[in-house]
């Protein structure tokens, strides 16, 4: 009856609705093709509940029900409850503190009986819409620190709760929406402080100390050289050199020291510095010493050589894994990794190395052209909405997506540490699916009603 | 919110394009233009399962298998799952202690991980075997059983023919590079396990499994399209009378030597007896380490195939040939007549060649009652034959003729370790006394098969073969033919007949005439057999060691029956004593018996057979050395018999193939290597200047190294 009613298909964008099906059925093809046995019946197991593929078929049932049902839902509904979306979403946050359970370290997950629902990832979702919500307000101006405030806390505050369960991967996620802050006219000096930030961090880790030292003081120096006339003019200019000088240095000299000799947890430490390839890094405590040395083990990692880089296992099986599957890949059923359970969690976070075991290069850039395509198609349909609302929506849907892809496969290819965070609508997982579905949905049906203003 | 924002749009489409970029050019570097991942990825996922095929089964010349397969078992163990299991139950079945048992799981754990299942204990003894399969639901699912095929020899008899298999080192990878081998593959060492290996061996199948992160193996790679499946090793038919070996063996007990009897009409083999030897089972299973080691020092050497690895001077058993040389030569006739009145004076001075009976002999006589004289004679006139320029050229021609009778060089039996034996040529003699300085005198113990010349057991029986053929041998062989075909050519060289030179029947006919007298009415009496024609020739051999008087090598060869002859045999017996008469020649005449009659003919016979194999003929120096070794409890140093000479034997015998060994296989005919020879350098070169035929000088490199005094 709904079905039928031109309402719901009306201006559905439905390039968005294909990509979407495509990536999971790539999902479900990458699962059964590391998990199905020759000889099992084909549909028992499908239909059995049992083996993964299984689930992540019922899990997109689900999804594509709570996606109509999203199609259903008048769109001012999404304007209407987004804060109080948002507050509900910090609750279930909190609440995991109570009734939360422990998956893979992180007391994060909240036990549904049939799922575990992680509230993190949900809260992608209401605070996607508080953000989109507040900045739609007339009084909001991004050239006022009040505002830039505001919204940091929106979205931070999940990040921060998320931090405190020992889950930062997901954390790091909530960074995406610098993005839309940034297109709706957050001042750039913040972009290029928050990368030269993270540059900084990086050199301070990969060099030695007194060499970045060095570094830094002389482009200092240069800058003061470019700028001597201005300085002439306005001795405030050089106040600000030197204190870029003492912030760096500082960062530099104390703050990452700090940060990897006490305040990071060691396992941390550790994903950290295998990312660089890093296992020489000295600790002054010889307790966290001994601790540092246990979680490189656990990881698998071989001591380096000369020339060699340190490598977790897990990276190590990936690239392997993916490597092996040449241009063309090994074929469908057919990667010796992935189906040897080589690469840990191939199902989750390292699906894409059965995208690369089993259909090559050319399955995987098939693969990133479909993502690639969805998120400029997000960027395209959030530049044709008249309502503001719906326009930083998108612009955060695009902004996580984003982060979830690149993090992701960076770290399955072993160029960016693994934090832990899926691969959207490919991994194995009911809160993944479910949150990327809603957080698609709802995009689609605001751009379906596109011609209304929302506020 | 202000529209001077959406130029920004560029900025993050530029970011998402960028990114795609660089994950593309990474899939690039990784997939594309990196191989190393491709054999990282194979090397730990997919597993090269190899095949083993059944080896071949070898029978012999009446179809009766002598060499089989059985399966023998290894305990197994997953040290993750033995956890419950009667660990004092299964020490005492396997005579353990509980220091052993952790010992062994901690080993086992190191090796292959505690999930992945690794030998317990190899090769189980029947009786562990029975006590643990009784148990087995005790110790499952922690232990298994595990077959293992192993060689099985339904008569414990010819060890030294049939060989025995041994794992692989890593010198023999290196020859077998391209062949399939890896280590832990067991691989022919000696006898027709290693002449054979190819054939018996059967082609290996390869199954490529995929394997998990454990090692494990969960189903075949590409379901099996690459796999290839094992086909087994072929069957060999021999020309061994298991029977007649069976029969020698046991003659042979308590003796050193060696019985070889071919056919002659197809130069197979058809015993081939070492004597010690050893049980060949105790070179498979469980306790084979043991008993080679056990083996391997005993000092009568039962791993010496002393056939074709022990060589001798041939005494007597050398004039039949003496005998046809002159004859062909024309430097005598049949009636030509030599007088000895004691001793052979034809050199003059220095120590005569003594000779037992006196008078004078025609060619018949000489050869029935063996006499010195006549012999040296003849030889001395083959050598000083006014039809050569000097003594180089006869001697050149009569290095011809013992050549063309399979003497001096490889025959090229299958069998392995072949030694050459030695005839000596002008080239050795120029370099011992200097070019111009000797004559026949200096060498003429040669006519009588002593000093310088060296012959193997199986030249011996050859020799015979050519006589009993009339001039023609076909190389002996053990191996007629190969089941499915001889795919290699290994067995071509055994088709053809060696007639290197035309001698007329006629003169085979004198030389017949002379060996049947011997066991008629001369030395070989001992060997008659009733109702049948039997031509021998007796021969004894003194020796010393380190200059110290040995008893007697006592020689019998003989073929029968005279016409249409169907064995061709000789024994010898090391340090026996005596005369060739006295043993060796009962010996023969019960091989023969036995293999033309199929059994003996009357109850006197199988007791004086019975006799025979009671006889204790073990030189003393043996028990010495062996209540040496066991007062020493090892024996390195004091082994003074292992000096060079044995121990080169000893390598020859187990050790891998030298690459001389194929030369001379593969070279069908070997009629003239003087020149090989001259070059040698191991010959001994303590042959004295003074033409001395008694000397006290012995080729000391050979402990059965000979001089003089023949009958």
């Amino acid at each position: 009856m709904y079905q039928k009613n031109p309402s719901i298909t009306k201006g559905i964008d439905w390039l968005m609705v294909w990509l979407y099906i495509s990536l999971i059925l790539f999902g479900l093809v990458c699962i059964f093709t590391v998990e199905y046995n020759t000889n099992d019946d084909v549909l028992q197991t499908l239909l059995g509940f049992k083996k993964e593929y299984s689930k992540q078929f019922y899990f997109f049932i689900i999804s594509l029900v709570v996606a109509i049902f999203v199609l259903l839902t008048d769109s001012k509904f999404f304007t209407a409850t987004a804060n109080l979306g948002y507050a509900f979403g910090i609750l279930l946050i909190l609440a995991t503190f109570v009734v939360g359970k422990e998956v893979g370290g992180s007391k994060s997950w909240i036990p549904l009986g049939f799922m575990n629902l992680q509230p993190v990832e949900l809260c992608k979702i209401f605070t996607s819409l508080a953000l989109a919500k507040f900045l739609s307000l007339p009084e909001t101006n991004f050239t006022k620190t009040k505002s830039q405030l505001i919204a940091a806390a929106i979205a931070f505050a999940p990040a921060i709760l998320s931090v405190l369960q020992s889950e930062p991967g997901a954390a790091i996620v909530y960074f995406s929406f610098i993005i839309a802050f940034y297109r709706e006219g957050l001042p750039a000096i913040y972009i290029t402080l928050m990368f030269s930030l993270t540059v900084l961090i990086i050199a301070s880790i990969v060099m030695p100390p007194n060499t970045l030292l060095i570094v830094i003081t002389t482009i200092g120096a240069i800058f003061i050289w470019i700028l001597k006339r201005k300085i002439k003019r306005d001795k405030s200019i050089l106040l600000i050199i030197v204190a870029a000088w003492t912030l760096s240095v500082g960062v530099q000299k104390f703050i990452v020291p700090a940060l990897f000799q006490s305040v990071l947890k060691p396992h941390q430490v550790v994903r950290i510095l295998t990312t660089f390839g890093m296992d020489d890094y000295q600790f002054k405590d010889s307790v966290r010493n001994v601790a540092i040395q246990n979680e490189y083990r656990k990881l698998g990692t071989k001591k380096k050589g000369k020339d060699e880089k340190v490598e977790s296992y897990n990276v190590k099986q990936s690239k392997i894994a993916i490597g092996s599957g040449g241009f063309t890949g090994k074929g469908f059923l057919k990667g010796t990794q992935t189906r040897g359970d080589f690469v840990p969690a191939q199902n989750t976070d390292f699906i894409f190395s059965s995208v690369g075991e089993s259909f090559g290069f050319i399955g995987c850039t098939l693969l990133m052209l479909l993502y690639f395509g969805m998120m400029l198609r997000m960027v395209f349909i959030a530049e044709r909405q008249r309502s503001t609302f719906s326009r930083v929506y998108a612009y955060c849907v695009t902004g996580i997506m984003f982060f979830h892809v690149a993090l992701n496969i960076c770290m399955t290819l072993g160029i960016a540490p693994s934090p832990g965070i899926t691969l959207p609508l490919l991994s194995y997982g009911g809160s993944s699916l479910l949150t990327f579905t809603i957080l698609i949905f709802i995009l689609i049906k605001l751009d379906a009603d596109r011609q209304m203003v929302l506020r | 919110m202000p529209v001077f924002n959406q130029s920004r749009k560029n900025v993050v489409q530029l970011m998402l394009v960028a990114m795609f970029l660089i994950i593309i050019g990474r899939l690039l570097v990784l997939q594309v233009f990196t191989s190393k991942y491709k054999i990282l990825a194979d090397d730990q996922g997919i597993f090269r399962k190899v095949l083993y095929p059944e080896r071949g089964i070898i029978m012999d010349r009446n179809g009766l298998p002598i060499l089989q397969n059985t399966v023998i078992y290894d305990l197994m163990v997953t040290p993750s799952k033995i956890r419950g299991t009667d660990t004092a139950m299964l020490c005492a079945i396997l005579d353990i202690d509980t220091s052993e048992f952790k010992k062994r799981i901690v080993a086992a754990i190191i090796k292959n991980k505690s999930y992945r299942a690794s030998v317990f204990e190899a090769l189980l003894s029947e009786e562990k075997m029975a006590k643990i399969s009784e148990n087995l639901y005790k110790f499952s699912p922690g232990y298994y059983l595990q077959e293992r095929p192993v060689r099985k020899y339904p008569f414990e008899a010819a060890a030294n023919v049939l060989g025995y298999l041994a794992e692989v080192d890593t010198n023999f990878l290196r020859k077998h590079l391209n062949e399939g081998y890896v280590a832990g593959d067991y691989a022919g060492m000696t006898g027709l396990e290693r002449s054979y290996e190819k054939v018996l061996m059967g082609d290996r199948g390869i199954e490529y499994w995929k394997k998990d992160n454990k090692n494990r193996l969960t189903e075949r790679w590409e379901n099996g399209r690459f796999d290839t499946t094992a086909t087994a090793g072929h069957n060999l038919y021999t020309s061994l009378d298991i029977k007649l070996q069976e029969f020698g063996e046991k003659l042979m007990e308590n003796k050193l030597g060696s019985i070889v009897a071919i056919d002659p009409k197809t130069g197979g083999i058809l015993a081939m007896i070492s004597a010690p030897t050893y049980k060949p089972q105790l070179l498979t299973g469980a306790e084979r380490r043991k008993n080679f080691s056990q083996l391997f020092r005993n000092p009568a050497l039962p791993l010496l195939n002393r056939t074709v690895s022990a060589s001798y001077s041939p005494g007597s058993t050398f004039k039949t040939l003496q005998a046809l040389v002159g004859l062909h030569e024309g430097v005598i006739t049949p009636d030509f007549q030599v007088t000895c009145s004691g001793a052979f004076y034809g050199c003059g001075s220095g120590r005569p060649m003594r000779c037992l009976d006196i008078g004078t002999f025609d060619l018949r006589n000489a050869i029935r009652l063996s006499d010195n004289t006549y012999f040296a004679t003849v030889m001395q006139r083959v050598i000083n034959n006014p039809k050569y320029p000097n003594v180089d050229s006869s001697l050149a021609v009569w290095d011809r003729y013992m050549y063309a009778f399979g003497l001096g060089h490889r025959l090229g039996v299958d069998v392995p370790s072949e030694k050459k034996g030695y005839i000596p040529t002008p080239a050795f003699y120029n370099k011992s006394f200097g070019e111009g300085h000797w004559n026949y005198c200096s060498f003429r113990s040669v006519s009588i098969g002593q000093g310088e010349v060296d012959v193997t057991p199986l030249q011996v029986a050859n020799e015979m073969a050519f006589i009993a053929n009339k001039g023609w041998y076909i190389i002996p062989h053990v191996v007629d033919s190969i089941d499915g075909g001889d795919k290699f050519g290994v067995l071509d060289k055994y088709k053809e007949r060696h007639r290197v030179i035309d001698i007329p029947d006629s003169l085979f006919d004198v030389v017949h005439d002379g060996m049947q007298a011997v066991v008629d009415g001369g030395t070989g009496l001992g060997a008659r057999v009733k109702d049948i024609q039997i031509c021998g020739k007796t021969g004894t051999v003194e020796n010393s060691i380190r200059g110290v008087a040995q008893p007697n090598h006592t020689f019998f060869c003989a073929f029968a029956p005279r016409d249409n002859p169907k064995i061709a045999i000789m024994c010898v017996i090391e340090n026996s004593g005596r005369y060739g008469g006295t043993y060796p020649a009962p010996i023969v005449g019960l091989m023969i018996e036995k293999y033309l009659n199929d059994t003996l003919a009357s109850i006197a016979r199988e007791q004086q057979a019975e006799a025979m194999s009671k006889l204790n003929l073990i030189p003393s120096r043996i028990n010495q050395e062996l209540r040496r070794q066991d007062s020493l409890s090892h024996s390195k140093d004091s082994t003074y018999l292992l000096s060079k000479g044995y121990i080169k034997l000893i390598k020859d015998t187990i050790g891998l193939e030298d690459s001389e060994d194929d030369e001379d296989l593969r070279r069908p005919k070997m009629v003239d290597n003087r020149n090989k020879k001259g070059k040698e350098k191991d010959t001994p070169k303590q042959v004295q200047v003074q033409p001395a035929i008694l000397p006290d000088k012995q080729k000391n490199t050979q402990p059965d190294s000979s001089k003089n005094k023949n009958r």
